[in-house]
């Protein structure tokens, strides 16, 4: 890799594309320019190994989803019992993977494009986008639509702010957004969701039924044996992606736990004041949180440093109006039977206001101390 | 007749003074009306009648309108040619009358209107004028056009309520965007053609600081 390096630096015959060997570089190996002699101790943990290991806590959910997809299809068609875990996995893997080549092909081409005419490094910011994508539109979806809806959150969300850091809007979220907008999902599963069923359910008892009629239970609702998007399904694997997270200090436990604070308390609040005008309030903040995407929304979006607030009691802030603001979505409008990726996009667009109110709250307090001190 | 000038005053908010490009205004009348093309091309031309007739009215009266009142006497003027195009279009194509509802009256409000009687036929004779407002109601009509023209081909797969997405296309899967319906998918678009604006002029460009 060093041997070929000199034909991409300035002067060198392939300098045009040193963007393009600075990124695969990287990726594969660990740069050589962390600081080696001096009084700094220099991490080798880039960004690009931060993404990484946010790929390793999204296996669980991503395997469980593969396997799900596959579950969903053989009850579909009654085979359940007769079909083994590996024939249901490899299903589910032969239907996703070409969604996870689409996603990455388009989102890096456009980042490639656009990092070598800027002049730029590319920025590994898609290395997670491009995996989150699959995982949360539904595996029916049509593979242009989601090239057509990659290539727009990218470019229309990421670089017209000038790429990756700089954006306001999870990149992901814009995906599944724009397929929403445009008509092709409802609520992550183009069959009836859970929460699709709640949305149109009528009456006072709320039962819920899985593709073959059969009733759904919490428990199922949590191993995550429901129709669904493929990497929401589950909120056990996506819990222990979240262990994964906050063990190695990558995403913020202040937002994680406030999100979940938030959902519980609304799904509380709305709990106790059950309408039949708006079934999905005869949920108990448990199936709530269990039920569609709330759990992937709290784990992997609202995480996002990028377009999350950073200072502690704004994540607070932040985090807990995302649960409160999905659950009252998924409650109280009944056009959006799911509404904790519309919670997280809303919310993003707050996070800058409630830093700069902390922050200014901060300052005032320690312009009254002196004041008072002197 | 057609002096430097007078080319200038009409052809000039075509491209490099366009009203809605350059000076982003009308941008609330260019989200509402361009879901389809029909009603575009309809609410284009009002606006070109609109602002034409009220400079040549504003440019023969600007020597009587007193200062402290101009504003006013702008406002009437506008506000009875709206109603009469109003009237006219509720009598000769009632169907796009009633898809355009409050935006033919909304033209009163319509800020290219004010800005350029206020900045062109205040100031200038009535031949100057009407070219101005020609040229002005052109510029922000091309954009109508050009913006509906998208929105309808990939929201509805239709041009002027014709069929012109292949059935075939459905067939092997191609759905139409039921987001270019809705008016965020009106900015972006009028977004995009600033983008390819900027970029063919560059000295439009503001330098980042």
């Amino acid at each position: 890799m060093n041997k070929i390096k000199p034909q991409f630096l300035p002067g060198g015959k392939l300098s045009k594309l040193h963007s393009f060997y600075e990124g695969m570089e990287t990726f594969l190996f660990t740069p050589n320019d962390t600081s080696r002699s001096g009084a700094h101790i220099h991490d080798g943990n880039d960004l690009k190994r931060t993404m990484i290991m946010v790929l390793v806590a999204l296996a669980p959910a991503m395997l469980f989803g593969m396997y799900n997809i596959g579950l969903q299809h053989y009850m579909a068609i009654g085979q359940t019992a007769s079909t083994s875990w590996l024939t249901m996995w490899t299903f589910g893997l032969l239907a996703i993977l070409p969604m996870i080549v689409v996603s990455y092909a388009v989102g890096l081409g456009i980042e490639f494009i656009s990092a070598q005419i800027h002049g730029k490094e590319i920025q590994e910011g898609f290395l997670v986008t491009g995996m989150l994508i699959p995982l949360i539109v539904p595996i029916n979806t049509p593979l242009w639509m989601v090239a057509v809806a990659t290539a727009f959150a990218v470019i229309f969300a990421k670089e017209v702010f000038g790429g990756t850091g700089m954006n306001i809007f999870n990149v992901a979220l814009i995906t599944r957004a724009f397929l929403l907008g445009a008509g092709t999902i409802i609520n992550g599963f183009s069959g009836a969701t859970p929460l699709g069923q709640v949305s149109t359910h009528v009456g006072d008892t709320m039962t819920l039924h899985n593709v073959v009629g059969d009733p759904i239970s919490t428990w199922d609702a949590f191993m995550g044996f429901i129709p669904g998007s493929p990497g929401e399904v589950s909120t056990l694997a996506i819990l222990i992606g979240a262990a994964i997270l906050l063990i190695t200090g990558i995403a913020s436990w202040r937002v994680m736990g406030s999100v979940f604070v938030g959902g519980l308390a609304m799904g509380a609040l709305v709990h106790a004041l059950p309408s039949a005008t708006y079934p999905a309030s005869l949920l108990n903040p448990i199936d709530q949180i269990c039920y569609g995407g709330f759990a992937f929304a709290a784990v992997f979006m609202a995480t996002d440093p990028v377009t999350g607030a950073r200072t502690h009691i704004g994540q607070y802030i932040y985090g807990f109006l995302i649960g409160v603001i999905a659950i009252l979505i998924r409650v109280y409008n009944n056009g959006y039977p799911e509404g904790a990726m519309l919670a997280v996009l809303l919310m993003n667009v707050f996070a800058p206001l409630i830093d700069y109110c902390v922050v200014q709250a901060n300052i005032n307090r320690r312009m009254r101390r002196a004041r008072a001190n002197k | 007749m057609l002096s430097k000038r007078n080319k200038e005053a009409l052809f000039n908010p075509l491209s490099k003074e366009n009203p809605v490009l350059v000076q982003i205004l009308g941008i609330c009348s260019t989200l509402a009306v361009t879901v389809s093309l029909e009603p575009a091309i309809v609410m284009s031309i009002s606006v070109i009648a609109v602002l034409a007739l009220s400079n040549v009215i504003i440019s023969l009266i600007r020597n009587t309108i007193p200062t402290s009142i101009r504003i006013i006497v702008q406002l009437v003027v506008v506000a009875a040619l709206v109603i009469i195009v109003q009237q006219f279009l509720i009598a000769f194509d009632y169907d796009v009358s009633k898809q355009l509802s409050v935006f033919i009256g909304l033209i009163i409000t319509n800020c290219i209107l004010m800005g350029r009687l206020e900045a062109f036929a205040l100031n200038n004779s009535p031949w100057p004028s009407f070219l101005d407002g020609i040229g002005n109601g052109l510029g922000y009509g091309i954009i109508l056009v050009i913006v509906a023209f998208f929105r309808e081909l990939l929201g509805s797969g239709t041009i002027l309520g014709f069929k012109v997405i292949p059935q075939w296309c459905y067939d092997h899967g191609y759905m139409d965007n039921g987001l270019m319906i809705l008016p965020p998918m009106a900015l972006i678009t009028v977004a995009c053609i600033i983008w390819v604006h900027r970029a063919r002029n560059t000295d439009l460009q503001e330098t980042s600081n």
